[in-house]
């Protein structure tokens, strides 16, 4: 470990040193790997779990010095791939070639040693440890972690990479973009010339997605190979070099650094989305939708709406939606947008204002009550919140209405009822799913979303929030939700659509507001004018 | 049972699919770490000296085959399966309420002070029946304290409701010593509730009627916990409290109603084994019910049902085990070994199913 860490770091310093002299012309990603040899080779690995091929001979190059990333649908076998790369788990068939020999990876530990460092999605720092601490870990038990030889080889590799971290900061306190980068640089540290990023833009802003973009754009030019997954097409094209898509356990195809070039940005974009979802897809991505002429009268009104909160309060908040409206908010993750979903749908106290639907004051109801009068909250916390995990699918239907007949009567539950209903909202709303009685835990983030909007969007809603509807989801279910989003509007639901994804509050809404720290900054019609203007409100540029 | 936050995360098993092979898995986890606990505690024996089919002998003869053995044996089941109807909506509700000691004991000694001092006044049935109410609303009254703090400030209720327990132990003690103590016997206890104006026995044996009202008590708490809506909304506080409070349930109400039902459960425990078994209450007496019925709900999975059967299980190696303990030799506590060794073999098949389970996925 030693002997990799102090190779990895002479060649850091080399490559830092050539950077450092003038603006050497950027080395093409295409002819970065003067060696003709991949790092990592993954020579036609299989990997079966019961009743399923998770990886199907699937074959998968790594070149020194490239970005190369995984695209591909939840369960086409990304996550098994990048397990295999990092120890998690062992193929079945097939092998895995480090620098042309071949090697097997039974351990995490293992994986380090090889030189593979992972980055997961969700943060494997200790978040009461400092920056230092954390890079002690999984040293000698018994001897004091040496905090300052640690502090000055951080310093040195990320001098190297071009970031920032104050090694003695709680990592706690830092935000999710500055603990990815703490994960990278003590990847680093460890001697990765591999690094597998698995979803880390998922949880990040866009501002922290574009970091992290340039951030691996440095990395590769020290000779490192980055292997990025990402359910999201328009970083795939920013920040990687070659592209292979994977479909149902199955290798689909690659796209090389040199033809990604030629294609162009709109040609590649038709041609991974084909790729990855078959012919028909690639013409649907493309269909815009015709904006419809709301009515005048608004069906929700808010006025005056405040919130007290430890981080972000919320003040003054007005916004008025017609029925078949939708009306985006817009705005940097954590701007207050969470806080007022949730005092609309009753889940927190008001401090002050009103908020009537159909020109019935609501804000002194709960929950409940707001909900029967039809105001539904899709919520963005699909498990943390919107379901028990470990319940079968049909009670998770029925999760804010427990108690109301026809599913109970006199206090007791009605079986066959329940099990009706479930049925037909699981046909309805398409979820995919062994049973109804299958715990909804065990179903993708995509169906979970599939139930959540059936449980909204079902009976006699009026007016419903969505929060960050499409979020974590792959392509193919984030066209079906947004398609429902529009469905619900067109059938005269009045629509609050909280995103922070800006082409989505583009696409979909009628009118957008824009949410930093905790009010509404302004509101614009969606025009052709309306991406610079929101843009310019959410960067703060005018008052 | 590693984590707070797990114990109400049950899901039922799903009905039609697998229901077999799901049913055989339950088995073997409940079944396996009774046997491997058996065979253990035999080997503690061997090493003690005492031949263990001797001991286990006596167990099976005193506990369940001797008609006396198994009239005590049913008649101990009675508090036991009250204490674990009341564990069992706690625990499905995500809530430890590890305060059944002092409330059982709290509720006891105020029910057999009461006892005798109506029964001159009034017909036997309303002693009973004023006896059990008040048995368990001391018993609810003794968890106040904790419900609100958890409700409200979120204190973690494994720590009050433990020392709620010597709190309601030492406070019986001194009730009993100071207050309730009958003038008539030398040993400082309550005075004794004649054997007439007990819970009437079950037709010509010695068995209380206590074990019907264990039996209805924890078969109707297994109904409320699956079949009614209120059942179930205790049960997504207990496997989600977000969700609950995104679903717009009352988390505090929820809490408050789920000590109040479980500390009633407990007290009621405690009346029932002192106007059906003990009659008075010793100074110092504290048979620590509670805390032994834990491992046993646990071992249940929280089922009611299953909880019928491990509750008598340990009914008839406690009975048992008091008189094999003297036949043998053996120190009366054995039992508690066994059931200790049963709590470990318990962990280690928890943790091979969960391991199994990973290595499916």
């Amino acid at each position: 470990m030693t002997q990799t860490l102090n190779a990895h770091a002479a060649t850091a310093n080399a490559n830092g040193k050539a950077l450092s002299h003038g603006p050497a012309p950027s080395p093409g990603p295409a002819s970065s790997h003067g060696a003709a040899r991949p790092i990592v080779t993954l020579d036609h690995v299989t990997k079966r779990f019961p009743g399923v091929v998770a990886n199907d001979r699937v074959s998968f190059d790594l070149w020194p010095g490239e970005v190369h990333v995984l695209l591909g649908e939840n369960g086409a076998g990304k996550s098994t791939l990048v397990g295999m790369l990092s120890g998690l788990q062992l193929p079945d068939e097939g092998g895995v070639l480090i620098d042309g020999h071949e090697v097997r990876i039974s351990s995490p530990a293992r994986a380090l040693e090889l030189g593979i460092g992972t980055v997961f999605q969700h943060s494997m720092l200790v978040p009461s440890l400092s920056v230092v601490d954390n890079m002690a870990l999984g040293g000698r038990w018994w001897s004091r972690p040496d905090r300052e030889g640690l502090a000055r080889r951080m310093a040195a590799v990320c001098a190297d990479i071009g970031v920032t971290i104050d090694p003695h900061a709680k990592v706690g306190a830092l935000s999710l973009g500055e603990q990815q980068q703490v994960e990278i640089v003590r990847a680093l540290m460890r001697g990765s010339r591999v690094l597998i990023l698995d979803e880390a833009t998922a949880m990040l802003t866009p501002k922290g997605a574009e970091d992290l973009g340039a951030l691996m754009g440095r990395l590769v030019k020290l000779g490192i190979a980055v292997v990025f997954i990402t359910h999201k097409l328009n970083e795939a094209l920013a920040f990687g070099h070659r592209i292979t898509v994977l479909r149902l356990g199955r290798r689909v195809d690659e796209i090389s650094p040199e033809r990604l070039a030629a294609l162009g940005p709109a040609a590649a974009t038709a041609e991974i989305i084909r790729l990855m979802f078959g012919a028909d897809a690639a013409a649907q991505a493309t269909a815009s939708h015709p904006r419809r002429a709301p009515s005048t009268q608004p069906l929700l009104q808010i006025e005056g709406l405040a919130v007290d909160d430890d981080s972000v309060p919320l003040a003054g908040i007005d916004l008025e939606v017609s029925p078949g409206e939708i009306v985006g908010i817009a705005g940097i993750d954590g701007n207050g947008q969470k806080q007022f979903a949730e005092a609309v749908a009753g889940q927190r106290r008001l401090a002050a204002g009103r908020i009537r639907l159909g020109g019935q004051p609501i804000e002194r109801l709960d929950v409940g009550g707001r909900r029967r009068l039809g105001l539904r909250y899709v919520t963005d916390d699909r498990l943390g919140e919107g379901t028990v995990g470990t319940f079968p699918i049909s009670l998770n239907l029925l999760l804010k209405q427990v108690g109301e007949a026809p599913f109970w009567r006199h206090g007791i539950d009605q079986p066959e009822t329940i099990a009706t209903h479930a049925r037909r909202m699981v046909s309805e709303f398409d979820v995919r799913t062994p049973g109804i009685e299958t715990a909804i835990g065990k179903l993708s983030g995509g169906n979970i979303q599939k139930a959540l909007l059936a449980r909204e969007l079902s009976g006699k809603a009026r007016a419903v929030i969505f929060a960050k509807p499409t979020y974590g989801l792959d392509v193919q279910n984030i066209r079906a939700t947004r398609q429902r989003i529009r469905e619900a509007a067109d059938a005269g639901l009045a629509v609050i659509l909280i995103s922070t994804d800006l082409e989505e509050v583009l696409e979909l809404s009628d009118r957008i507001a824009v949410m930093s720290r905790g009010q509404v900054v302004g509101m614009v019609g969606n025009d052709a004018a309306a991406r610079s203007r929101v843009g310019e409100l959410m960067s703060g540029a005018t008052p | 049972m590693s984590d707070t936050t797990q114990i109400g995360s049950d899901a039922l098993p799903a009905p039609r699919s697998g229901v077999w092979r799901d049913r055989a898995r339950l088995l073997a986890l409940a079944l396996g770490p009774v046997l491997g606990a058996v065979l253990l505690s035999g080997l503690v024996l061997l090493a003690l000296g005492v031949n263990p089919f001797a001991y286990y002998g006596y167990v099976v003869d005193r506990g369940l085959l001797n008609p006396y053995g198994l009239q005590a044996t049913l008649t101990r089941m009675g508090p036991l399966l009250l204490i674990a109807a009341g564990l069992i909506v706690a625990f499905r509700a995500g809530i430890w309420n590890l305060g059944g000691d002092g409330q059982f004991l709290l509720s006891a000694v105020i029910v057999a002070a009461l006892g005798p001092l109506l029964a001159p006044h009034m017909p036997v049935w309303l002693v009973l029946l004023i006896g059990l109410l008040v048995g368990a609303m001391v018993g609810a009254a003794w968890s106040v304290l904790p419900a609100l703090l958890k409700a409200y400030q979120g204190v973690n209720e494994i720590i009050t409701t433990l020392m709620m327990t010597f709190l309601g132990v030492s406070l019986a003690n001194v009730l009993v010593k100071l207050f309730f103590r009958d003038p008539a016997t030398t040993v400082p206890q309550t005075r004794t509730l004649i054997v007439a104006d007990r819970l009437p026995r079950l037709f010509d044996t010695t068995i209380s009627s206590g074990l019907i009202i264990g039996l209805v008590a924890i078969i109707v708490v297994h109904l409320v916990m699956t079949r009614t809506a209120f059942g179930l909304k205790l049960r997504i506080v207990g496997a989600n409290p977000r969700a609950a409070i995104h679903a717009g349930l009352s988390v505090p109400a929820l809490t408050v109603a789920t000590f109040a039902i479980s500390a009633a459960l407990a007290g009621l425990a405690g009346a029932v084994e002192i106007m059906g078994v003990q009659g008075n209450v010793r100074a110092d007496w504290n048979p620590a019910y509670s805390l032994t019925v834990v491992p046993l709900v646990f071992l249940a999975r929280f089922n009611g049902f299953a909880s019928i059967a491990f509750v008598f299980l340990f009914s008839v190696l406690s009975i048992g085990g008091e008189s094999a303990a003297r036949r043998t030799g053996v120190p009366n506590f054995f039992t508690l070994v066994v059931v200790a060794i049963l709590l470990i073999m318990l962990g280690i098949t928890e943790y091979l199913d969960q391991r199994r389970r990973a290595a499916g996925k």
